[in-house]
């Protein structure tokens, strides 16, 4: 993995890297947030001095005392659990995608599972809390999302390939935030299949007559 | 930043406290001399070196101290983002049982204690508040193999000071929508309607609170 960490130029927000480091954001959100920081240094050093805030708050706050027991339940808490000794988790093996990412989909790129949605495009929908939604998406290389806008944030971060729309080209790697100001009608670019990690906390609004009604199967 | 037992005893004299006490209660310090900055990263490579301690003998010497300092400060953490009191300490315990147990995963080049032991307790209220798995960033392929260099472990400790010395010096308006944003468990919206505020005042009041901190790290 991460061979395209150079290439990166469109990065999270401070509003996200900060609901990350302060753990508010939803569970879709996250994903997408880890997904990306497996693959960006730039991010992962912002995280860093986001995460660095958090720890100075916590200390600056005023001390709560503790029941009396409450070492000695600790240390007990620390003897019962001893065998269980946590690991870091190394980074993905003779994988295409990040670690958090595979451990959502239980694997690979190959163990997705695609259920097609129309206009050639497919997905799966990967399992988190109902506060927001996260989606893979597979676009083929010249085709269209259909032109929508958004209620809430929508995160689309490019896995494989490459899509431009209105605002610009995102490859492996880039992070398009989009907000309610944003109206866009994402393109892959021509080749192979874009790949995408998408989030969101509200529907997307489709504007064409049709997309509305497939909206309500797809659950997009 | 508040005025802690460790404080009193190592640097009491160089310290000069604002009168008047405010936001709940917690105190700013205004005067800032190399002495005292000196001390309070002294007192980071401390908890540095008792986390190896821990580490490498099970020293429950040095885990008391750990605790006695970041458990109390845990659990105000957890009951400010809304887990009551007996939540809250059960949670603190099981934040600094996680501290032991993971203590071999430190790195002091990539975090300070304070860092660290943030991160775990915001994992744990996710887990146990909000009931929510936690996607964590894969990491570096060259992973923390190597014995950290000492430079940059005690150039980070620094900085993290100087960090939470800036974060005692924001303007108060500021400096309570950060500790929103964090302790409070709210989004920037969630802050507008809860506040009051527009959310344009929010996002700016916040940036501008990051650029100040920014600042103070250079």
């Amino acid at each position: 993995m991460i061979t395209t960490m150079k290439q990166i130029k469109h990065h999270l927000t401070d509003e996200l890297l900060m609901g990350y480091a302060a753990g508010t954001l939803p569970e879709a959100f996250n994903l997408v947030v880890a997904t990306h920081i497996s693959m960006c240094d730039e991010c992962r050093a912002a995280l860093a001095e986001y995460e660095a805030v958090g720890g100075e708050v916590m200390m600056s706050g005023e001390p709560v005392g503790l029941s009396e027991d409450s070492l000695e339940a600790t240390l007990a808490l620390i003897a019962d659990n001893a065998f269980r000794k946590e690991e870091a988790k190394s980074a993905a093996k003779n994988s295409d995608i990040p670690a958090p990412l595979q451990d959502y989909i239980g694997g690979g790129l190959e163990a997705v599972k695609w259920r097609k949605i129309g206009g050639g495009v497919s997905q799966m929908i990967l399992p988190t809390s109902k506060d927001a939604t996260v989606r893979l998406l597979k676009i083929p290389g010249g085709t269209a999302v259909p032109d929508h806008g958004h209620n809430g944030t929508e995160l689309t971060l490019v896995l494989k390939g490459a899509f431009a729309d209105e605002e610009d080209t995102f490859s492996a790697g880039d992070v398009e935030v989009a907000n309610e100001d944003l109206q866009h009608t994402p393109v892959a670019a021509p080749g192979e299949d874009c790949i995408c990690l998408a989030a969101t906390d509200a529907p997307l609004k489709f504007n064409a007559f049709l997309p509305r009604i497939a909206q309500k199967f797809v659950r997009i | 930043m508040l005025m802690s037992s460790r404080e009193t005893d190592k640097a009491g004299a160089e310290l000069v406290l604002d009168r008047k006490p405010h936001h709940q209660g917690v105190k700013r310090r205004s005067v800032r001399s190399e002495t005292v900055t000196d001390t309070e990263a002294n007192t980071r490579l401390m908890w540095v070196t008792q986390i190896y301690a821990v580490r490498d003998t099970q020293d429950k010497e040095a885990f008391a101290a750990l605790f006695s300092h970041f458990a109390p400060r845990v659990k105000s953490f957890l009951m400010k983002s809304g887990a009551s009191h007996d939540v809250a300490e059960e949670c603190a315990q099981d934040v600094m049982a996680t501290l032991w147990r993971k203590a071999h995963m430190f790195d002091p080049a990539k975090a300070s204690v304070s860092t660290w032991i943030f991160t775990i307790a915001r994992n744990r209220r996710i887990d146990m508040l909000r009931k929510q798995r936690r996607p964590e960033p894969e990491d570096l392929p060259w992973g923390p193999e190597a014995e950290p260099d000492q430079a940059d472990a005690m150039a980070l400790q620094e900085e993290t000071d100087q960090l939470g010395q800036a974060l005692a010096q924001l303007p108060e308006k500021q400096r309570t929508l950060i500790e929103k944003a964090y302790f409070g468990d709210l989004s920037h919206s969630e802050i507008a309607a809860e506040t009051g505020l527009p959310l344009g005042t929010i996002k700016s009041r916040i940036r501008l609170a990051l650029e100040r901190l920014r600042h103070a790290m250079k």
